[in-house]
This record gives C-alpha cells, structure tokens and sequence, in this order.
C-alpha cells in the first residue's frame, strides 16, 4: 500500500512539472515581447502606448526576463519548490499570500457544490433505477441530459433572475453568509447532479441484478432494506470516481460561477489576472488548481481500496 | 484499398438504423434545423446582425421582434440566428482539428511502443492533469482575446481524449494480420499508418466526437461569456449573454434566448453522441474483416 502511495506520488509530482512548464512556456513564449507586454499592460495601462525601449529593458532586467526561456523556468521552479511564487506584477504583493487568501472561498465553494451534486443526483438515479423503464425514470435520465447540457453561466443568471431579482430571497452577488452560497453552489453542482445520477443509475441496475440482492429479497427482507442495506451500498462505489472526474469540471466551473457572483476565490483571481495579463499570478493560480486537481483524484483513486476490500493496490 | 473493421452488425443501412434509434433521431432534427438557420440566416430576417438602431434599444418581444431588441436597438432573433453560423462552425472546426492532433499522436504512440509511447503518453497525462478550461484561459490570455484566438486554443487542447482512445485501437489493430502481411512486403510505416490504421480508427471515435461538438460550443461560449471570445459587435452567443448580462433587470431576453440556443445545440450533440454510444456500444462490438 505504501509502496503504491510512494509510486503515485512520483507520477503526480512529474506531472505537476511537467504541467507547470506547459503554462509557463505557453505565456512566455507566444507573446514573444514579455517586457513589452508586461510595460503596456501593467506600467502604462493603456495597451495602445508604446513604451520606450529605456523602459522595456528595465522591466525586462527587474524582472529576470533577459535570460533564456529554460534557465527562467528552473528558477522559478526552484523558488517555487522553496515556497516563493514570485510578486505579482500588479499589486508587488507576493503571488502566495494573495493566493492563500482566496483559497478558502473556492475550497468552500466547490465543497458545498458537491454536496449538492450527491444530495440531487444519488437518490434520483436510484429511483431511476429501480423503476428502470417508467415514467419516473424516463423524466430522471432526460433531466439528466439537460443537466449536462445547460451551459452553467446560463444557469447562473436564471437563478439570478428568478431567486435574486424576481423572488428577492437570495443575494445577487458577494460573499458573507449561508444566503450567498445558495446560487453559486447550486450552479455548479446541477451540472454534477446530472452526472452523478446518471452514474449512480447504471451503477445501481447492475447491482440490483446480483445473486446477493435476490438472496436478500428472497429472505423476504422489505424491498427499502434490499435498496439501501445491500444494494446501495455497492452501487455507490463508482460514484466516489465521479468527485475525481468531475473535479475538473469543478474548478474550471469556479472561475465562471465566482466570476459572475463575484465570489472572492481562486478562480476570480486567475480571471482578473489573465485581463491584466498579471503572468506570476496566472502561473501561481495554476500551480494551485493543478495541485487540487491531482491531489482529489489521487485521494479518490486510494479512498477506492478503503470503500472496496477486493481492490489493493499493491502493484 | 483501405481494408476496415466492420465495428459491430447492424440490420440493414447502418445510417438507417441509427436514425431509428430515438435520441439520435431528436438530436439529428435538432441539428439539420439549426443548420437550417445557420445556412440561410440572411434570407429568415429583414434586419441586420450588427446595424445600430438607438431608436429602438431595449424593446421587450414583440411581432416585430419577436425575442426583442438590444441595448443597440439590433434585432435580438436575428443575431441569434446569425450566432448559429459562428458557433456551429468554431466547434465543428475544434473537434476537426482536435481530432487530426489526437489520431496522429494517438496512432504513432500505439504503433510504435517503446520511447516514443511512452513520452507520448507521459504529455497526454501531463496535459490531463490540467481541467481543459483552465488551460484554454491561460492560453488565451497568452494569444489575446478573441474568437480566432479562442477557437485556436481549444482546436490544441481537445486532442488527448481521442489520442488515448486512438492509441488503444492502433495497438489492436496493429497485431492483425493484414497489417503483418503488408508489413511482410515492406509497405512503408507511414503509407501504412495514414491508410490503414487512421481510418480503421475514426468510426470508434465518432461519439466522442459527437459529444465533443457540444462540449466545444460549451467552452466557447463559455470564454466568450467571460469576453475572452467573440469581441462585440460580433454575434456569438456567449458574448450575447455577457453583453446582456447587465441588463438582468430591464431586458431579461437579452439572457434568456442566447442561452436557450446554447442548451438547444448542446443537447442536439448530447443526444446523438448518447445514441450512438448505445447503438455502437463496445460490448457489442464484433470485429469482422469486409
């Protein structure tokens, strides 16, 4: 077990250079002019301005520009591995401490929105399940294709509209208490709801054929009992994969849903940082949602052993 | 001659059994009317895409127009209408080159083994484990915003689902027979690779696609919601609704309709990519040499 642990822990680390050097190349290379870019954006403020060559050359020497694109990477990824993401070139302030700050938002966030997501999706695919070919279930499975359909900015604004505007129940945008959290999570966790029940249902229609479930129906135990002591159990196993997977889905669902509800996380940051082309910044923030990302999926793939005795990694 | 897999038996026409297959066929009505729309958009309404009208800004639905009008006074139906041709197209040229990228890393990493696999597949992971939007953001906020930019970037990034999926059919493929003769007579690897192992490898990958198609559209309006797309007064619907988006209040079709397009097209590929994987589903597959 240990050894498997060790083993994936290499693979993540090498993946996680392996993606921080695809981004920094990607937003040094094509530019081509950094300190040029970084003068017009930053210093001036007005991208139609051409600053003087004096001062691209500063920018370019302050900032450690000059040098070949490699040599930059290996010592950022030094600094880095030390703790020190650099400074922002906007705000001066070092890249981790504003990241440190806004991290709790999004991990909040993408919490609840879970949450949301198991609390919607199980038992809707388990009803579809188990009257598999009804009405009910027909209802829950078109539901669910619309669920992946819907784009989640569109989402967003319907219940701005409805719950924000119309209704006046929830806040429109910000951050604070439980009332804010109510759009923002249930935007990003419909999209997952409609995954997870769909999982949940093919999951469940295998289960639910298994010997053991006729041995339990068989002993004459309530049909409640069958679904939930012995069938459910066993069917949600593969759900745990879907917070993996849909990890992804999730944080890139963060810097559209915190953009719009103006909620203070990471996603925020990275989308403000890209307009103003705040390069330390966007690196950093990808520094962290790549190692969110792997992280989940490693722990889901571990947590998978602990729920499911018949697989051990021991390879 | 290109020798094929035949995938799996379908009664009669396979194309016909498809379209008796319920989503595909909703899907596919869905799809043949928006192309409908995006093909003879000028000739569907008298009024102009991109023309200003300050007269007539903010006019909630009515005969004249029928989904409203913008804070510009344009016809609100028809930039929707003329939004169809954009998206559609953007996606369909994505999943296109995405495709291309994905099958030839996919089938050189399958057929060759060894080093070349394995760097090949340490990229694919390392560019797993990023969420592809993410990447997308960053690489357009690397090229600059705008809809050439962001149709480019996610054309490089939609590769890996089909190069994963590419690699394990060329592996297969590449152990037949027929393959071994040809090698056997000293048929060239890439006459071999591009005629004979790229083909045998699209029709698998057509449901990917088909979904593909809509997850694109997603992504793309989705930057162009967050005005890293389209740039006004280009009609995309993602711009559409991030234009709109400040006028919730006053004009809530500035929101409504764009959106609703998006679902409707979504779902339209959703739709045909879920047929197609019941109709051709693995399990079924029975690998018969024509």
């Amino acid at each position: 077990m240990l050894k498997s642990i060790l083993k994936r822990l290499g693979i993540v680390i090498l993946v996680l250079v392996g993606a921080t050097a695809l981004v920094f190349f990607m937003l040094h290379y094509i530019p081509g002019e950094t300190p040029d870019v970084i003068a017009r954006y930053i210093f001036i403020g007005n991208i139609e301005i051409e600053p003087s060559n004096e001062a691209v050359a500063l920018i370019s020497q302050y900032y450690d520009l000059d040098r070949p694109l490699v040599v930059q990477y290996f010592s950022w990824l030094g600094e880095a591995l030390q703790g020190n993401l650099g400074m922002s070139y906007k705000t001066g302030q070092p890249v981790l401490d504003e990241i440190v700050i806004r991290l709790p938002a999004t991990i909040k966030l993408a919490v609840v929105s879970i949450l949301v997501s198991l609390i919607i999706g199980i038992p809707l695919g388990i009803v579809a399940a188990i009257k598999q070919n009804s009405i009910l279930d027909y209802i829950c499975s078109t539901g669910a294709v619309i669920g992946v359909s819907i784009p989640n900015f569109w989402l967003a604004l319907l219940l701005i509209m409805v719950f924000s505007l119309y209704l006046d129940l929830t806040p429109v945008m910000g951050s604070g208490g439980i009332e804010h959290m109510i759009l923002p999570s249930i935007t990003l966790g419909t999209g997952m709801a409609a995954v997870t029940a769909r999982l949940t249902r093919s999951s469940m229609l295998e289960v639910i054929r298994q010997d053991y479930v006729r041995t339990a129906r068989g002993k004459g135990l309530p049909e409640i009992t069958v679904v939930v002591r012995h069938a459910m159990k066993n069917a949600l196993i593969p759900v745990i994969t879907i917070i993996g997977l849909e990890m992804g889905h999730l944080l890139g669902g963060t810097v559209i849903v915190e953009t719009i509800f103006a909620w203070p996380g990471i996603g925020k940051l990275l989308i403000d940082a890209i307009s103003q082309r705040d390069i330390p910044v966007i690196q950093g923030c990808v520094v962290f949602i790549t190692i969110m990302y792997v992280f989940v999926n490693l722990i889901v793939d571990l947590s998978y052993s602990i729920f499911d005795p018949r697989i051990r990694y021991e390879r | 001659m290109t020798l094929r897999f035949k995938q799996n038996k379908l009664p009669g026409k396979r194309s016909i059994y498809l379209l008796k297959h319920k989503s595909v066929a909703i899907g596919s009505t869905l799809i043949v009317m928006l192309a409908f729309l995006a093909i003879f958009a000028p000739y569907l309404t008298p009024y102009d895409p991109i023309e200003v009208d300050l007269y007539n800004n903010i006019q909630s639905p009515s005969w004249e127009h029928p989904f409203g009008t913008d804070n510009l006074g344009r016809d609100v139906l028809t930039r929707v209408i003329y939004a169809t041709r954009i998206d559609i197209l953007a996606s369909i040229f994505i999943v296109g080159i995405s495709m291309i990228i994905g099958i030839s890393i996919g089938i050189v990493s399958g057929y060759y083994g060894g080093v070349i696999d394995k760097v090949l597949v340490g990229m694919m992971d390392t560019f797993l484990a990023l969420p592809e939007i993410i990447l997308a953001l960053v690489l357009v906020g690397a090229l600059g915003p705008g809809l050439f930019n962001v149709t480019l970037a996610l054309s490089l990034l939609g590769w890996v689902k089909y190069a994963r999926v590419s690699r394990g059919l060329a592996l297969s493929i590449k152990e037949k027979e027929f393959i071994e003769a040809m090698k056997a007579v000293g048929v060239n690897d890439f006459y071999l690779l591009t005629r004979h192992i790229a083909p045998n490898t699209i029709s698998p990958l057509l449901t990917l696609a088909a979904l593909h198609l809509g997850h694109a559209i997603l992504s793309l309006a989705a930057l162009g919601f967050l005005g890293l797309g389209a740039q006004p007064p280009m009609p995309e619907w993602g711009a559409m609704l991030n234009e709109g988006r400040i006028f919730l209040r006053g004009g809530w079709w500035l929101s409504i309709f764009p959106g609703l397009m998006i679902m409707i097209t979504v779902l339209a590929f959703n739709f045909i990519g879920d047929g197609l994987r019941d109709a051709l589903d693995p399990r079924m597959k029975e690998v018969v040499i024509k």
